[in-house]
């Protein structure tokens, strides 16, 4: 399959049927989905995993109960046929059937309620972050803007487009082959962007999310999450990513004509070396654009007037 | 069992003193107020209807078939995939079950006729209209509306003037909804034939006398919603306008507190046909009858507290998000309920698989699949990964085609020989079935896959690594396209040659429309019936 050795096996679930050809592949962490994949994957951070844990038990559950419907369908199709002389009963009740079938399933609901109360909670838990980044959705791009790492506040701030090789590719009738979009091995069409997000692993971090003229979604699988951004609003939530690599995710809620193709990049890198890398980003704004270099809360967005509220409001430190 | 011709009832239009239907085309068919005419038109127009969304969606799929654009642009994509859900939704499940409704209910509660004729007519007739006007968006400058059948703002209103059509067409859709609702319950609640008492009434028209209740509770508030958008459009008001001081979240919650119920009316419908199909060729009475009245009406109420779980990912409060998780994943109990009451009436049974059998097992199966994807997706944090994904296409189809068209196709079957009078090939029908059986699942059974390996749903194009179950889900949706051409070949031979039914049909069959002539003639019940309990389909108000 095209370019599967160089994947991490990122295989569980469902498809140990596949598995086998595909299980033991590994290689650097690179999220990219596999040809024929079957399930989620685990991602790399804590959250993820839990969400993953949660999909998976939600799934069990689901297969032993199809087992138990699905088998007395089938045993009951065979056994009372007519056309092996079945003679229907004429019951049509039983009371303590109905009991048990009514009071199992709440055993298990609650039983699947509970995990994912529990991860809910960690995962509103957006506060003692270590650092704040502001990710603003566009027609049809990213914008991002490092508020704060630490105690130190940030203003470095770019937009995240689709990369042009995907770009040309994806012209109606363009000709090229999507096969042929790549970065080193892995075939990255329409998952690639100029400039990706980068960011520390081992780090929480902190987003705050909003959208600038409708409404879009900004989803990396690996994180676990997706949260929508909303023009008006201000929502947040958090990572803290294992595994440095390159994980990639798209926008997750139609936003025009463009919405297929403004995918999200993030690179995780080790704390030193985005220490390093943002603070060169931050000098080269500070020496570069004077004009630019404005306090912290005025974010260099066009924004309606509740989003420029609103980020303003952002802390600029923690 | 007697036909009495000539009787004398209220609310009859111009023709109906007679056994005989009006003369010409036009008086038969426009003017017409006889429910079996008016539920023969409704059912036709759900048939053109599936067959326009199918189209749409032949576009949709052929883009899909490989990765790179080969045939439309984006926003053309974007157009299909609005107007295939809307089409599909409001043009094809909603009318083909108020068509089922108005052949079926007068005939199983032993009326002569729908509550209010003239109504029943004006209902079906906007349809044709509120679709002219949703279809020649297609024609005009700047498309049909692209911002998808939730017509989530700010985008929705980005579109041109297809915003204000769409609007109109939506408030003619709820005005013959509602209308329809009420000419039903005014049926059910006024025109059952005495000793008809609630209990007894057969589970298909329990289903709908709850259905027209939600569609009577929630099209108002769908009609609400798009004219907010209207007037943010045109107006300058800022209802869902951020930078007016609006919030585009309120048109989430109000779009889905009608949206949740809203699923619910395409589904209860096929709840009732399923719980006639499958006592009648199990030769054996519903289990749980009073079980199944009371699942559904605890369904119906349970719609209208659950719609924030389409808006996990808004950035609910946590308390929020909680109460919504637990009310979802309340509804799968009195869903299950129903589930394993299907399953018991097999139990025990004397079961035989002619065609609408088929169709009703299939239903339960994997409607059940549906279900349980439901469930998956009701659980918060497995949702941040599901939402806007494949994963939710997948369920949501499972549901709607396997679910409510399915029993959609399995009633036309069940009930066709009593419309028609005539037999259909036995062997033709089962291959129809078989051959849906197999694509279907070609079809969307792979979209999970798609979802969970992070395929977002409304996109033209996608990375290579989906494309193998995209060639495989469009293969799938190929072989779904021949079936409507099948079912409308099966029908019309049928129509010509096929083998003369008896009253009864099906051997097993309970319940007053049995006891009517195959076909069932123009006017019945012009006298109640006189009603022996041991023939209903369910006699025993005991249980
Ligand atoms: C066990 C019962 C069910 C549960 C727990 C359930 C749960 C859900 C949830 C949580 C979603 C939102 C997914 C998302 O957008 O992230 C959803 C979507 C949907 N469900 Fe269900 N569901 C159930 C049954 C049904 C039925 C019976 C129908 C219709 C016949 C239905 C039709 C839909 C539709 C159309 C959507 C997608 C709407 C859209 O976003 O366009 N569901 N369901
Ligand atoms: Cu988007
Ligand atoms: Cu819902």
């Amino acid at each position: 399959m095209k370019g599967a050795g160089l994947m991490r096996s990122r295989l569980g679930g469902f498809n140990w049927v596949l598995g086998a050809a595909l299980a033991a592949l590994t290689g650097a962490a690179q999220a990219l989905s596999q040809p024929w994949q079957l399930n989620m994957t685990e991602g790399v951070t804590e959250t993820s995993r839990t969400v993953y844990g949660i999909h998976m038990l939600a799934f069990y559950v689901c297969c032993v109960i199809g087992f138990l419907v699905f088998g007395a369908m089938i045993v009951a199709m065979f056994k009372f046929r007519k056309s092996r002389g079945a003679v229907a009963a004429t019951w049509s009740h039983n009371t303590i059937a109905e009991i048990i079938w009514t009071v199992v399933p709440i055993a298990i609901l609650i039983a699947l309620a509970w995990p994912a109360t529990t991860v809910m909670i960690g995962m509103a838990h957006t506060e003692e972050s270590q650092m704040t980044v502001k990710v603003t959705g566009y027609q049809w791009k990213w914008g991002y803007d490092y508020i704060n790492l630490g105690d130190k506040p940030y203003h470095v701030h770019f937009i995240s487009r689709l990369d042009p090789q995907s770009d040309k590719t994806r012209q109606l009738k363009s000709g090229l082959d999507p096969f042929a979009v790549k970065q080193g091995n892995d075939q990255t069409y329409l998952l690639d962007v100029d400039h990706p997000l980068v960011l520390p692993t081992d780090t929480k971090i902190r987003f705050v999310v909003t959208g600038d003229d409708v409404i879009h979604a900004w989803w990396v699988p690996e994180l676990g999450w997706k949260q929508d951004a909303i023009p008006g609003i201000i929502n947040d939530a958090w990572t803290n990513i294992h595994d440095p690599g390159i994980y990639r995710g798209q926008c997750a809620e139609l936003c025009g004509q463009d919405h297929g193709f403004m995918p999200i990049v993030v690179k995780a890198v080790p704390m030193a070396e985005f220490q390093k890398w943002l603070d060169e980003q931050e000098a080269a704004y500070a020496k570069a654009n004077a004009p630019l270099a404005a306090p912290a809360p005025a974010i260099p967005t066009p924004a309606a007037p509740p989003v420029a509220t609103g980020a303003s409001a952002v802390p600029t430190a923690l | 069992m007697a036909i009495h011709a000539a009787a004398h009832y209220a609310d009859h239009a111009q023709d109906d003193h007679h056994n005989h239907k009006p003369h010409g085309f036009f008086n038969r068919w426009v003017f017409s107020t006889n429910h079996k005419d008016i539920g023969t038109l409704y059912l036709i127009f759900a048939f053109i209807m599936a067959c326009v969304g199918a189209a749409f969606s032949g576009v949709i799929r052929t883009e899909l078939m490989k990765p790179g654009l080969q045939f439309v642009q984006p926003y053309f994509f974007n157009q299909m995939t609005t107007m295939h859900a809307l089409v599909m939704i409001f043009g094809a499940i909603m009318p083909a079950f108020v068509g089922l409704a108005n052949w079926m209910i007068p005939l199983q509660i032993g009326a002569p006729d729908m509550a209010l004729p003239r109504m029943n007519n004006w209902s079906f007739w906007i349809l044709p209209f509120a679709f002219t006007i949703l279809l020649s968006t297609l024609f005009m400058p700047g498309g049909a509306p692209a911002g998808g059948w939730t017509m989530y703002p700010p985008l929705a209103i980005q579109g041109g003037n297809s915003v204000a059509f769409l609007v109109f067409s939506v408030h003619l859709m709820g005005i013959s909804s509602i209308m329809g609702a009420i000419n039903i319950i005014a049926t059910i609640l006024n025109m059952r034939a005495p000793g008809m008492d609630l209990l007894k009434m057969p589970i298909f028209v329990w289903s709908w006398l709850i259905t027209a209740f939600l569609l009577i509770a929630v099209m108002p508030v769908l009609a609400g919603a798009v004219t907010m958008l209207l007037t943010d459009k045109y107006f300058g008001t800022s209802f869902f306008n951020a930078a007016g001081g609006g919030d585009p979240v309120m048109f989430q919650h109000i779009f889905w507190f009608f949206g949740h119920p809203e699923v619910y009316i395409m589904i209860l419908p096929a709840f009732g046909i399923v719980s006639e199909i499958i006592p009648t060729f199990s030769r054996k009475p519903l289990f749980g009858y009073q079980a199944m009245v009371f699942a559904i009406a605890s369904i119906a109420f349970l719609s209208f507290i659950v719609w924030g779980h389409h808006m996990f990912t808004v950035g609910m409060p946590l308390g929020g998000e909680l109460y919504f998780m637990y009310a979802t994943m309340l509804i799968a109990v009195p869903t299950g309920v129903k589930v394993f009451n299907w399953v018991s009436t097999m139990w025990g049974g004397s079961m035989s698989f002619e065609t609408p059998m088929l169709w009703a097992i299939s239903f339960v199966i994997l409607f059940t699949i549906g279900g349980f994807s439901g469930l998956m997706l009701a659980l918060v944090p497995a949702d941040f990964q599901y939402q806007d994904t494949y994963f939710v296409v997948a369920h949501f189809h499972y549901v709607l085609v396997t679910g409510a068209l399915f029993a959609i196709i399995g009633a036309i079957y069940y009930w066709w020989p009593k419309w028609t009078g005539r037999m259909y090939n036995e062997t033709w029908a089962k291959v129809h079935f078989w051959w849906s059986m197999v694509f279907v699942n070609v079809l969307f059974f792979p979209q999970h896959f798609l979802g969970l390996a992070g395929m977002p749903r409304r996109i033209p194009d996608y990375n290579v690594a989906f494309a193998d179950w995209n060639l495989v889900s469009t293969i799938g949706a190929y072989g779904m396209f021949l079936t409507p051409i099948m079912m409308f070949l099966i029908l019309r031979r049928s129509l010509k040659s096929g083998a003369p039914a008896t009253m009864h049909v099906w051997e097993g069959t309970h319940g007053l429309e049995w006891t009517v002539p195959s076909p069932a003639p123009f006017h019945t019940f012009e006298t109640p019936p006189v009603i022996h309990d041991e023939d209903l389909a369910h006699g025993d108000i005991t249980h």
